[in-house]
């Protein structure tokens, strides 16, 4: 690996100077300055939209937490698990790669065999006080199991706090119900992947 | 051997003649992609991926050796294509589950793939069923299966077990359009795997072996996997710990892989033991006997003071030889500074050895290693239930039989099938308990220069040695003359008339002959078979390097001095290297550090073993110490190396430095005492932190440091005592050893070996016995006596029970004295 791109520190090129005057040093130029400032009509500017929304009577504010704002498909708060649509199977292999990725080292997970001979998972936690919702754990699955979700209330007592694997998994009756609802953000499958995979051949 | 330069890719190397390709790039770090090779093992060409080109002829670089001036290409534009569809090959319906793998990324699969750039896919074929086998220690998963027989290779090259073998696949043939489509190689290499899979040589689906775990290490791939690791942990979350093995006096380099035991629980567990299996080989004890670490210990100052108070009183320490080199310093100034005896009888036994071997060898040291055993071609061992006193031996010894075309005869009372099961070119001889005597003459009666041996002993030997008539039954051709009639015509007359004709032929004819032949009666008193002599004539033919290896039985038995100079005898005399094999992991470090004694005072300190007060690494002591998992410092192993081991996992408690320091001596911490190792015997004054531990790609180890070989100023008295013929134990005997994965009672508190522990007895003993398995019996002896179940070992024979060590529940050292040998009667009760 070459490292000049790390090793060119000069940076200059696509630098410009921006056209600030410069600072008052002298104390008639400073008392000029806080005059300008507080005399300029901008304050009012501010005041005057405040007016007229209020007397327009249309107003926009959320009566927060009764009412929520709709939250993006590809919002990324507080993770979930997802179930597989056909037989609710949890989609977790327990491969651990979310746990590698994690840049927060929030994820910790534990697994053993099972009785069919297949990789569990007995124990998954994050810790939500350390995650920064960057979205790597669920770009890294391969099994799009984990992914984010929209539930951003999060707020503890503690600063350490944990979310765990059956708090996160999807409920089976909301399965069930088809309520469980595909993460669009990080890890989604691109459109069109089909036509850009190279089939392997096979000789069935 | 001859230093030849090749060159390799433009760059001038340099190695010995002889040397694979292969190994002469690796050494010189150049990169040649192999898969199936195994440092150490001889080729087994499956993969065929490390194709070179040798003065413009395609070779394989693991199988062609090196000559001078050779010229080596390591990628041409063919060797690329056929590299690119052995890759692609081996990713044809190779399943996807890389993600549950417990190779997880430790694949040469991935590894290769991806460096010989596969990116799609141009084979097919038509899988099998390859479903998953619980092979008892090791379940293999057929699916994941490369065939590249790194396993079977090294079950029988390195182990000796030989219990894999490969085994139809029963898939359907390859298309024929491949033939013509693929290169020529990778169909070749197709077509081969396409046969085969793994199985058992046993016949059954569940291994029968010495289980060590070395198959499953080897794999390229996740399809052999120690049972108890199965989906327990990803390999890149497991941090290494680089150590040594505290089990024998092998000294193993070892890898203790930890990680937190899980989320609750966040302090460290040794998940497995990983090893550099290229140029070291563990066995079941090392590999699976990792957990035996003093475990949830904290400083308890009640303990400590009366362990300050004891040693106050006491007059003696009693150790055994499971302590590092720096403990048993510690132990040795304590003694300085106090007076202390310092008892440990099997170390004792071995530093006498030792030293009445140098009376004659004039060095401190045997001269060789299991380095050198490997290399040698002729090994003769002597003394030592070679599988369970020291894996390793037996690997070197089984490794020189099948890499170096070997030879090797066994002598031992007690019959091993393993033994005699790593091949045809070994023959197992057994003698009488207490006649190693006998075979150490015999051993100078058939190998030392006679000439320049002193007059007494070889008159001696030829004492053995008469003239004998005997009979021989042989075929001869004789020729036999004939008169037969015959009709001819009379050229003169034209008539026919009868002539006599006289005609000879070789007709085959049995006669006895007297023939005079040279009788060796040594051969008799070690009972050595009737076709020992020309079995030995065909074992040594091209044989030029030759090893003896003795065991622990020399140290212990009662005529210990005059063996010890035979012993020197045979190494001085004759072409033989020699090795000894210190009894337990630490015993040749205490031998050269420690002062001992023989006998015990009056108030005793226990360290490891029972005294009045005891210290101990087991749990069940008054004072809790760390074992050897837990602790820094350095090992002394059979092959004279000083080597470095480290902490794996956590300890709470005291150490032996902290009662050092309580009682006057200055260190903060043991690993203080390693520069100070007595240079005199042969250490170094090297810093731990300074000590390396690693092998370099040419194999070579470079962990800690090699013991330098004292010489010693001695006599020119050369004289060894006669072979005492009375010396017999009649009776039933009793045999001290262990069995295999077991050494100590550390080895017997690691969950994973699981051996029951008894009274050992070969199924032919037992079907001749009125016993049964799991009996109580009562085996007494003129020593003592104990209680124990009858377990059935089918890695012996004969009819000598074996009694372990590794069980303290069982006194089993009460039945002897000092001897591994004894006669006890079992009865059942």
């Amino acid at each position: 690996m070459k490292n000049e791109q790390f090793n060119n520190r000069d940076v200059s090129d696509s630098y410009f100077l921006v056209d600030i005057p410069d600072y008052p040093t002298d104390g008639w130029g400073k008392f000029t300055r806080v005059v300008k400032r507080t005399f300029r009509g901008e304050l009012f500017v501010g005041l005057w939209v405040v007016l007229r929304e209020m007397i327009k009577f249309d107003i926009h504010t959320v009566q927060y937490p009764l009412e929520k704002m709709p939250i993006g498909p590809r919002y990324r708060a507080v993770h979930e698990m997802k179930r597989l649509w056909e037989s609710g199977t949890e989609r977790c292999i327990g491969c651990g790669l979310c746990e590698k990725i994690c840049i927060s080292n929030c994820i910790q997970m534990d697994t053993k065999i099972d009785e069919n001979s297949r990789k569990e998972v007995s124990e998954y936690s994050i810790n939500l006080g350390r995650c920064i919702f960057c979205g790597y754990c669920a770009e890294v699955c391969p099994e799009l199991a984990i992914t984010h979700g929209g539930r951003y209330e999060n707020g503890s007592e503690q600063r350490e706090h944990f979310v765990m694997y059956e708090d996160m998994l999807t409920p089976i009756d909301a399965l069930k119900a088809g309520k469980q609802l595909e993460f669009e953000g990080f890890g989604a499958i691109t459109p069109h992947e089909d036509e850009r995979v190279k089939k392997t051949p096979l000789s069935y | 051997m001859n230093k030849i330069t090749v060159n390799i890719d433009g760059k001038d190397v340099q190695t010995q003649e002889g040397e694979y390709i292969l190994n002469a790039a690796r050494a010189n770090d150049i990169f040649i992609p192999a898969i199936c090779y195994l440092t150490r093992c001889s080729p087994t060409l499956a993969c065929r991926l490390c194709l070179v080109e040798a003065d413009g002829k395609q070779v394989y670089a693991c199988n062609a050796k090196a000559k001078d001036g050779m010229n080596i290409t390591t990628t041409t534009a063919t060797i690329e294509s056929e590299r690119r569809a052995i890759m692609e090959v081996y990713d044809v319906n190779h399943p996807l589950q890389c993600g549950v793998c417990d190779q997880s990324g430790e694949c040469e699969l991935q590894n290769y793939t991806l460096e010989i750039g596969v990116d799609s896919q141009n084979y097919s074929i038509k899988d099998v069923e390859r479903s998953s086998h619980d092979w008892g220690h090791i379940q293999y998963n057929s699916g994941l299966c490369i065939v590249c027989e790194r396993c079977v290779t090294a079950c029988k090259d390195m182990i000796g077990d030989n219990s894999l073998k490969t085994i139809a696949r029963g898939a359907d043939a390859l298309d024929a359009g491949f033939k013509e489509a693929m290169p020529k190689d990778a169909y070749a290499m197709w077509n081969k795997l396409n046969k085969s899979l793994i199985g058992l040589t046993n016949g059954t689906d569940v291994l029968d072996c010495t289980s060590c775990g070395e198959c499953a290490s080897v794999c390229p791939v996740g399809a052999l996997v120690d049972t108890h690791f199965v989906y327990k942990s990803n390999a890149w979350e497991l941090k290494q710990i680089p150590a040594t093995c505290g089990h024998c006096s092998a000294g193993c380099q070892i890898s203790y892989d930890v990680k937190h035991n899980s989320i609750e629980n966040p302090e460290d567990k040794i998940y497995r033991v990983m090893n550099e299996w290229n140029y070291v080989s563990l066995c079941g004890a090392g590999r699976y006997g990792f957990d035996y670490q003093n475990a949830g210990v904290s400083k308890n100052e009640e303990s400590f003071n009366k362990a300050i108070e004891a040693f106050k009183k006491a007059d003696t320490i009693k150790f055994t030889s499971t302590i590092t080199n720096e403990e048993a310093l510690i132990l040795e100034k304590l003694k300085e500074k106090f007076g202390y005896k310092l008892v440990n009888n099997e170390a004792f036994a071995f530093q006498k050895f030792l030293h009445d071997y140098s009376d004659i060898s004039a060095t401190r040291l045997y001269g060789s290693d299991l380095k050198e055993m490997a290399a040698s071609n002729f090994i003769v061992s002597i003394g030592s239930a070679l599988k369970s006193d020291n894996p390793n031996a037996r690997y070197s010894f089984n490794n020189s039989l099948t890499v170096n075309k070997g030879a090797g005869l066994y002598f031992h009372p007690l019959g091993d099938p393993i033994i005699d099961g790593m091949g045809k070119s070994i023959m197992s001889i057994a003698h009488k308990p207490l006649q190693e005597e006998a075979v150490l003459y015999l051993i100078l009666d058939l190998f030392a220069d006679k000439e320049k041996l002193p007059s007494e002993i070889s008159d001696y030997l030829a004492s053995f040695h008469t003239k004998k008539i005997i009979k021989v039954e042989e075929t001869i051709k004789e020729k036999v003359v004939e008169i037969v009639k015959e009709k001819k015509v009379n050229a003169e007359t034209g008539e026919e008339e009868e002539v006599e004709v006289e005609k000879s032929k070789m007709v085959p004819k049995i006669i006895t002959k007297e023939v005079e032949v040279d009788d060796n009666r040594l051969l008799s008193l070690v009972g050595a078979p009737e076709n020992f002599t020309e079995s030995l004539e065909k074992f040594l033919g091209k044989k030029d390097s030759f090893c003896l290896v003795v065991g622990p039985d020399l140290y212990t038995h009662p005529n210990s001095k005059n063996l010890a100079r035979l012993v020197a005898l045979v190494e001085k005399y004759s072409e033989f290297k020699l090795v000894m094999i210190p009894t337990l992991t630490n015993s040749l470090g205490v031998s050269l550090i420690n002062e001992l004694s023989k006998e015990d005072g009056k108030y005793t300190i226990g360290y490891n073993t029972k005294g009045d007060f005891t210290l101990s690494a087991l749990g069940d002591g008054d004072l809790d110490m760390p074992a050897i998992n837990q602790q820094e410092g350095t090992l002394t192993s059979i092959n004279k190396r000083v080597n470095p081991t480290n902490a794996a996992i956590g300890y709470g408690g005291y150490e032996l430095n902290d009662i050092a320091v309580a009682l006057g001596l200055q260190a903060d911490n043991t690993i203080e005492y390693t520069k100070e190792l007595p240079t005199s015997k042969g250490f170094k004054a090297e810093a731990f932190d300074s000590l390396p531990d690693y092998y370099t790609n040419a194999g070579e180890e470079m962990r800690g440091y090699q013991l330098k070989n004292m010489g010693r100023r001695v006599s020119s008295d050369e004289s060894v005592e006669k072979i005492d013929e009375a010396l017999t134990i009649s009776g039933n005997l009793i045999y001290l050893a262990n069995p295999v994965r077991q050494f100590s009672e550390f080895t017997n508190k690691a969950t994973n070996l699981d051996e029951v522990s008894g009274i050992y007895m070969s199924e032919e003993f037992l079907s001749n016995s009125e016993f049964n398995v799991g009996d109580k019996v009562k085996v007494k002896s003129e020593n003592g006596e104990l209680i124990a179940n009858i377990v059935s070992d089918n890695k012996i024979t004969g009819d000598i029970a074996v009694i372990p060590t590794f069980d303290s529940k069982l006194n089993s050292e009460a039945l002897f004295n000092g001897y591994r040998f004894a006669s006890a009667s079992i009865e059942k009760v």
